[in-house]
């Protein structure tokens, strides 16, 4: 078996004991230096899942192992924590300090990195997601995208094997949605860093390794984007719409042209060529 | 609305007073309090005042900014001078007003208590001035935190004030959007009188709380995400290490409150 950095195991989880299940038996395996999005409507268990995976809540039943250590040994929950990092929607509602330099200090004075280490650190993250030059910044003077980029190097510097990232571009324009996405995917390509990447933004997942599509807690769609994108009808049942150049390729499919596999602009345009021949 | 509220009133220099250690500027602020209430007469003062003087003029603060911490207590300043001023006791006669006598011993009395109350708030604002919130905070978590055996909460307590100076931008922005809103929507804020004026904020207030306690909700979990488990077992980014100039400054408060001491005996 390759590292599996997360091993999720038949895992259900409900918010008040006996009450409704948010996921139900639930099992997921991701490798290290994987891609994985995780797609589904409001409510369908997404943060829930994302944040069984770094131990902030633990399975009602089953397993999660992170790194081969179990989520509810208490005595891993920090090393857990360090491995897995986290980034949230909300950029206003995760930078701790009134410096991005603090800021990004913030998780490694928690788990108690000597005081020498840290500036080295420090340096290193903020070079890794391209914000050098906003070190002695306010937090609150920067851009939506700007912040998250800070709210990742705060994680990096704790050099984590994964991060896990629920729908960190949500609240972000197009701009800063491109810019986090573009630095995370680097980080992905050059550290080898594992990404579980939470949207509700259909052409975030195209070129992703694997989609997984979750419905009321359970993964009712997962596979390859390519695989997944092509179910249009069974992804419109669980209420998600296709990327639009996929849509397209349908509907022209509908129309009587054999163009195949599309998903994106250049996948279009390829296909265009080809049938123009 | 809220372009006008800067937080505390950092002065940011590069000065050998804003370089000072921030809890040796603490201790510094408590010793000059002790000196200020040592001072038996008026004379003993004029020492106190060199010293904050000089101290003022190191620290590059431009005096205007130092005397603008005076202001918010102008009123109450004039009003316990005025009210000491005919009420206190006193033998001789200076001045017949006509409706009541000012004796010499309480116009003394009156300016001493003034001048206290002056330099108190002086020797404060030159605290705040020269030392940014952040680094108060820490100053303030670093000289608290032996009062941790007696279980007194100082990294929380210091946590706390990191936290609040971090959102009071992130909840003033808010509030100033919020207003937008409800002003789109026809509230009005600005007119009508005090009453009128305080219920028309509760429906600016309501949703900012709303908003604050989601915000709490959120930063708490992205701080346990961080692995934050409180003080224990914490390193800091910034060590805080007392210089040459940290020990001066403290034997010259030292010189001052033994001047002060004279004075006030010997006249
Ligand atoms: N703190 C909570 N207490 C009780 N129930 C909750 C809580 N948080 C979420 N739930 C419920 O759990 C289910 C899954 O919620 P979850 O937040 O995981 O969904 P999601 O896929 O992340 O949705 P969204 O796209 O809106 O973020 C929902 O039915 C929700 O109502
Ligand atoms: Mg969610």
């Amino acid at each position: 078996m390759p590292d599996l950095i997360f091993d999720v195991q038949n895992v259900s989880f409900a918010y008040e004991e006996g009450g409704p299940l948010a996921v139900r038996s639930l099992s997921l395996q991701v490798p290290k230096g994987a891609f994985y999005a995780v797609l589904g409507q409001n409510g369908s268990g997404k943060s829930t899942l994302a944040k069984l995976m770094n131990g902030l809540y633990l399975p009602t039943e089953g397993s999660v192992s992170v790194c081969g250590m179990d989520t509810k040994d208490e005595k891993h929950t920090w090393d857990i924590r360090c491995r897995a990092g986290m980034v949230f929607q909300n950029p206003d509602n995760q930078l701790v300090a009134t410096i991005v330099r603090e800021d990004v200090a913030f998780g490694l004075e928690n788990i108690g990195v000597p005081t020498e280490e840290m500036p080295g650190r420090i340096e290193q993250a903020l070079r890794d997601v391209g914000m050098t030059e906003y070190a002695e910044r306010a937090p609150h003077l920067l851009s939506g995208g700007q912040k998250q980029r800070v709210a990742i190097a705060g994680v990096l510097a704790m050099r984590p094997e994964a991060i896990l990232f629920d729908e960190s571009t949500a609240m972000l324009d197009p701009q800063g949605r491109r810019e986090v996405l573009s630095a995370v995917k680097r980080l992905n390509r050059e550290l080898g860093l594992t990404v579980i990447w939470i949207t509700h933004f259909m052409e975030e997942a195209v070129d992703c390794d694997k989609v997984f599509v979750m419905h009321s807690g359970e993964i009712a769609l997962s596979g390859t984007p390519r695989e997944v994108f092509a179910r249009e009808e069974a992804l419109r049942a669980l209420r998600l719409d296709v990327p639009p150049m996929a849509h397209l390729a349908q509907t022209l499919r509908e129309a009587g042209m054999p163009v195949q596999d599309v998903l994106t602009v250049e996948d279009m345009v390829r296909e265009a060529k080809r049938l123009c021949r | 609305m809220f372009d006008n509220i800067t937080l505390g009133q950092y002065y940011p220099a590069q000065s050998v007073v804003h370089a000072l250690d921030p809890r040796m500027k603490i201790c510094l602020l408590v010793l000059s309090i002790v000196a200020i209430f040592l001072a038996g007469n008026l004379l003993a003062f004029v020492p106190v005042m060199a010293f904050l003087a000089l101290a003022c003029k190191m620290s590059r603060v431009p005096v205007k900014l130092l005397i603008r911490g005076l202001k918010p207590l102008r009123f109450i300043l004039v009003f316990t001078f005025l009210l000491n001023l005919f009420f206190l006791q006193g033998e001789t006669p200076l001045l017949n007003l006509g409706f009541a006598v000012i004796k010499k011993e309480a116009l003394i009395l009156s300016v001493h208590y003034a001048l206290r109350l002056v330099l108190l708030v002086l020797f404060s604002s030159l605290l705040t001035l020269t030392t940014a919130p952040v680094t108060l905070t820490d100053g303030l978590e670093r000289l608290l935190s032996p009062l941790r055996v007696i279980h007194f909460p100082a990294h929380e307590m210091a946590m706390m004030m990191t936290i609040a100076l971090r959102f009071i931008p992130t909840l003033l922005e808010e509030a100033d959007k919020i207003m937008k809103a409800q002003t789109a929507r026809g509230a009005d804020f600005e007119s009508g009188n005090l009453i009128k004026r305080a219920k028309a904020m509760v429906p600016l207030l309501v949703p900012l709380f709303v908003s604050a306690f989601r915000r709490a909700g959120d930063l708490a979990m992205a701080m346990e995400a961080r692995c934050y488990h409180g003080g224990e077992g914490r390193t800091r980014l910034r060590v805080l290490k007392m210089a040459k100039n940290d020990y001066l400054a403290l034997g010259a408060m030292g010189l001052l409150i033994a001047c002060v001491v004279l004075l006030s005996r010997v006249y």
